[in-house]
């Protein structure tokens, strides 16, 4: 039995050179943190993504596992974002009838809504004294990951920092919409999924589903066209403030 | 299954090359929704748009069920991309404050900015 230490590191040092070991720590973690949510009632605080984050950076501190070699897992994970964006062409084909009729609160708020969620960043971040890197990578954090962070490279930012700074936006939005929107006495389900994917893209869109599916399929639509939105945008205002 | 798949990345791979011929500054798979949302349209063109419709009418075999199961999960999606924090350790915690407190401001004021809005229009709306 003295081979049994050498043989536990044998199988380490296989488990760790292969995607399937945080690929599939990445599946367990998300699956113990919906587990938690589902637990709680699916209360807004109990975010999975949150929980599952912070179980595999706590794993991949422990374990002194570099970030490169847990995307090496994690990218078939990652790669399903650009088909789902695709999917979401098909609850926005069955609510056809609905957007139809929406389409001018939806353009209304589309503007006031981008320009609110570009300009109120900038503004906060200077008045306390942020260095131009960490404002650019903050200015387009309300747009979903991909459009952001070409959007910071192209303006001065971090764009690794600014995926990290939309998947705050996306929890912390995901977590207060839904008592920020009752406190409000905000009721419309077409009004509330707008606001959650325009300010917190897809993870808001993800809480949105959740509660209603209406309320989701608005999400979606905000966050494909706050994308494009903030695409024109923040090159324009970034020559303001830079 | 297969084919739903397949028409998924077909969409985001023509979004992919559309936006990169024509040096669009939106993302592939956004252009691959809208392309997906036509080709829907189109083939649902004979089917007038009322809540009367069964929900499925003029979705191919199983794209419904297909799009359900990973919108259901989305939120997995964004995992891999929030544990990229511990490259940023450093930074974050250097500019923590300014960090959090535009985060928050700004989320908070676009969440009432973007609904009230959308409220206030559709009302008016409703009045004409």
């Amino acid at each position: 039995m003295t081979l049994l230490p050498s043989r536990i590191t044998d199988v380490w040092v296989y488990l760790s050179a292969s995607p399937l070991l945080w690929l599939t720590l990445t599946l367990a973690a998300y699956a113990l943190a919906s587990r938690i949510a589902v637990a709680t009632g699916r209360h807004p605080l109990a975010n999975p993504v949150a929980i599952a984050a912070a179980l595999l950076v706590g794993l991949l501190l422990a374990t002194g596992t570099d970030y490169q070699s847990y995307f090496a897992g994690a990218q078939f994970v990652h790669f399903l974002l650009g088909p789902t964006t695709v999917a979401l062409a098909v609850p926005l084909y069955r609510n056809r009838a609905k957007v139809r009729k929406a389409l001018l609160p939806m353009l209304g708020a589309l503007v006031a809504g981008s320009l609110t969620a570009i300009l109120s960043t900038v503004a906060v971040a200077l008045a306390l004294g942020a260095p131009p890197e960490i404002v650019a990578s903050l200015a387009p954090k309300s747009v979903t990951a991909p459009i952001a962070m070409s959007l910071s490279a192209s303006t001065g930012g971090i764009p690794t920092l600014t995926a990290v700074l939309v998947i705050a936006t996306g929890i912390f939005g995901a977590m207060t919409v839904t008592p920020l929107m009752n406190a409000l006495g905000l009721k419309d389900y077409q009004a509330r999924g707008f606001a959650a994917g325009l300010a917190a893209h897809g993870i808001g869109t993800a809480r949105a589903f959740q509660v209603d599916s209406v309320a989701g399929t608005f999400a979606g639509i905000a966050m494909g066209l706050n994308g494009l939105l903030t695409s024109v945008l923040v090159p324009l205002l970034a020559s303001v403030w830079r | 299954m297969v084919e739903s798949l397949l028409i998924l990345l077909a969409c985001q791979m023509a979004g992919e090359a559309l936006t990169r011929a024509l040096l669009l500054p939106v993302p592939g798979p956004v252009v691959g929704m809208a392309i997906l949302f036509c080709a829907l349209l189109w083939r649902g063109r004979r089917t007038p748009p009322g809540a009367t419709l069964p929900a499925e009418a003029g979705l191919p075999g199983q794209l419904g069920p297909v799009a359900d199961a990973l919108l259901q999960n989305l939120s997995l999606l964004f995992v891999p991309a929030a544990v990229g924090i511990v490259q940023h350790f450093g930074r974050v915690r250097d500019y923590a404050g300014p960090i959090a407190l535009s985060i928050i401001v700004s989320t908070l004021a676009t969440f009432i900015v973007t609904a009230l809005v959308f409220n206030w229009l559709r009302r008016s709306q409703a009045k004409r």
